[in-house]
């Protein structure tokens, strides 16, 4: 049940987050990943601790998955001294040094070639580690989209582009953003390998990434494609299907393919699902979160002062 | 004439050289950092030293090549990205701003960002409105960032050094027309502190010149000039604009009580602009009211006919030197004599006779 346990693990802080965020004491926008758990899980499972990851403004479930500090996380929602980032950064910039989650950008796009540079670096080093670049759909749409994959595929870089299409920049649906072109021709004419996956398939995902970081340290960059959908709004903690800017038919094809009913129903087919166990794990990762609720709220915000000597490293 | 092994350009890449040998993280990236002219001669010798695992030829992609310099960064690699002209710059500006300038800041302080990134500015022989840009007083409104503009051989040296060993992203912007000026530099390892703004350039009681890059080598022809009429000019050089530290020139306002500024670029927002708040918050009292002397308020036109009154020359500074310190007609006379003559030796849009390119 590892891997249901990885999916339910951030569904729940999620949730929680968008429970608590109601009280309106965490003051920064937040993009939740309820829905798109999969892909992180399934590439995090494939990982070395040593690979990197680098992300983007929905960046909770990469961080989760890769092991950030779940206190560091919820500290920096309250703009506290505990968070990822003292609270300068906010829910967009989540990182953690010492899981190699170097950093999120909230730059559609931004992060691409910082991921990419990892990469060189690594390859540069001689060391055996991928750098994992996470983005939306939209983040295919900009220049430096383009100029990074170009560079990696030169150089042959041990990156793997994982691409999280969940159909939406916003409100506005990729078919009005990108027509009917192939992003797969497009990556492919680059030389660089495009693997599908199956949707919200967490083992899929595992799999293939398994494959393509081999490939991406022997022969040079990968790009992992996968479908998915998110259940709640583009930024905050509600349901938006009032606005109606996704049709109701693809909303409800998308919550009976939710990663996690997908993964309990293929371990009820090889009866492996033990119900307690699953029920008895959310109610931990629960604890484990008001706890950080409740430190979160307790610990004290960085001292504006010192605020300018931050502006150089020293 | 210039002395052969003192150029600007050869000052640039001794720093280069020796920044590499004394750290093999130190790599040097950018378009036609390994063609044969080798960014004016200034990484040919590190490409012959260190080959082309350090020195690095890039594709034309100046915003994901920024971004891919922080990703090294992070990883200990120390980078100078060079751009041909600081005008091919803009299209990092989303990476070299909203990622490498806040990175330390944005982050809480728990990584930071040791990249240079070295910018030349056009001028001359055509160059036109998108290759001769000085644009360092954009660069320098952003906090987090350093910005080093250099006007001497040995300056340059040690302020490379420093920005390349300096644990935040530094933008190195040097004028086209200082490569050929030779002057002494040690061919030691030495640097020259980013917290020290101004050098003094020479001493004066007059007048105090500031200015940066281009501009310091005609102030300084111009304290020559007007040094054989009995006008004291005491010139300043502001090398480095963030962070700014401008002690030195209070000092010298206090003492001279007249002020002039020489910009490379436009007159609004520009570097003077920040010079002039700065002197006012400093509630300094100077005998005459300070000038700004800047490029014509629109962009550099191309044709030689059109460009010829578009920079600020050593007749422009002298005469507004006069202006400010009501020297006497008659004087003023003999002075413009001085400067035509100066001026007509070299035609405008060359830095000198033998120029022949590359640009
Ligand atoms: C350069 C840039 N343009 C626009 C935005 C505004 N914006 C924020 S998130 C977003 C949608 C991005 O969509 P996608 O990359 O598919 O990620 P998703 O939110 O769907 O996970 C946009 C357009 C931005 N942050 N950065
Ligand atoms: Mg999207």
């Amino acid at each position: 049940m590892l891997n249901l346990f990885g999916l339910a693990r951030i569904r729940v802080i999620e949730k929680e987050i968008a429970r608590e965020y109601q009280k309106r004491e965490m003051r920064c926008p937040i993009h939740l990943s309820i829905g798109q758990e999969a892909i992180p899980v399934g590439v995090s499972k494939s990982l070395n601790t040593k690979d990197y990851i680098v992300s983007t403004h929905r960046c909770h479930a990469h961080y989760i998955a890769k092991g950030g500090s779940i206190q560091k996380l919820i500290s920096e929602l309250y703009g506290k001294e505990d968070g990822a980032c003292k609270g300068i950064g906010g829910s967009m910039h989540l990182h953690d040094k010492s899981i190699n989650h170097l950093c999120s950008i909230p730059i559609v796009g931004g992060s691409i070639p910082i991921g990419v540079g990892i990469g060189y670096a690594l390859k540069l080093k001689n060391k055996k580690n991928v750098s994992v670049i996470y983005f939306g759909d939209a983040a295919t749409e900009e220049g430096v989209f383009f100029e990074s994959l170009h560079f990696a595929a030169l150089k042959k870089l041990p990156v793997i582009f994982v691409c999280e299409d969940n159909k939406y920049s916003v409100y506005t649906s990729i078919n009005a953003r990108q027509g009917n072109r192939s992003l797969k021709k497009i990556v492919e004419s680059l030389n660089i390998k495009f693997i599908n996956t199956l949707n919200n398939n967490v083992n899929d995902i595992e799999q293939k990434t398994l494959q393509a970081r081999s490939y991406a340290i022997s022969n040079g960059p990968v790009f992992i494609y996968s479908k998915t959908y998110r259940h709640l709004e583009h930024c905050g903690p509600n349901n938006d299907d009032d606005l109606k800017y996704r049709p109701k038919k693809e909303i409800d094809y998308w919550l009976k393919r939710d990663p996690i009913i997908i993964e309990i129903q293929k371990l009820k087919k090889i009866k492996r699902f033990n119900e307690n166990k699953y029920l008895d794990f959310c109610n931990s990762v629960r604890k484990e979160i008001i706890t950080s609720f409740v430190n979160a709220k307790k610990s004290k915000p960085f001292t504006f002062s010192k605020l300018s000597k931050l502006e150089y490293a020293k | 004439m210039p002395n052969k092994n003192n150029l600007f350009t050869d000052a640039i890449s001794d720093a280069f050289v020796q920044s590499m040998q004394k750290n093999k993280n130190v790599i040097i990236m950018g378009e036609g950092v390994t063609d044969p002219k080798g960014i004016f001669n200034t990484t040919c010798e590190a490409l012959k030293r260190f080959g082309p695992q350090r020195v690095i030829e890039t594709p034309v992609s100046e915003n994901a090549m920024t971004g891919i310099q922080i990703g090294m960064s992070l990883l200990g690699k120390k980078s100078i990205f060079i751009h041909a002209r600081v005008d091919f710059s803009l299209l990092a500006f989303d990476q070299l701003i909203n990622n490498a300038s806040k990175w330390h800041f944005m982050y809480g302080g728990t990584m930071n960002i040791p990249i240079v990134i070295r910018l030349i500015i056009g001028r001359g022989w055509g160059q036109g409105p998108q290759h001769s840009q000085s644009l360092e007083s954009v660069f320098s409104h952003f906090p987090g960032l350093k910005v080093v503009v250099p006007s001497t051989a040995h300056d340059c040296k040690g302020l490379m050094i420093s920005s390349i060993f300096d644990k935040n992203p530094v933008v190195f912007i040097e004028h086209r027309w200082l490569h050929n000026y030779s002057s002494n530099y040690s061919k030691k390892f030495y640097k020259i502190s980013l917290n020290d703004s101004i050098g003094l350039k020479k001493k004066g009681k007059d007048l105090t010149i500031l200015s940066s890059s281009i501009m310091l080598i005609e102030s300084l022809k111009v304290e020559k000039i007007l040094k054989k009429f009995g006008i004291s000019l005491e010139i300043l050089d502001l090398r480095v604009l963030r962070p700014l530290n401008l002690k030195k020139l209070f000092t010298s306002i206090k003492k001279t009580k007249n002020f002039l500024f020489v910009d490379n670029g436009w007159k609004s927002f520009g570097v003077g602009s920040e010079i002039f708040a700065n002197i006012l918050e400093k509630k300094l009292i100077l005998k005459n009211t300070p000038v700004r002397l800047a490029c014509k308020n629109f962009p550099t036109p191309s044709s030689h006919y059109l460009n010829k009154d578009y920079y600020v020359t050593v007749k422009d500074i002298c005469l507004e030197v006069c202006k400010i310190l009501s020297v006497k007609k008659s004087t003023q006379k003999k002075i413009i004599i001085q400067c035509d003559k100066i001026l007509s030796k070299v035609p405008h849009d060359l830095p000198d006779l033998n120029f022949k390119g590359p640009f």
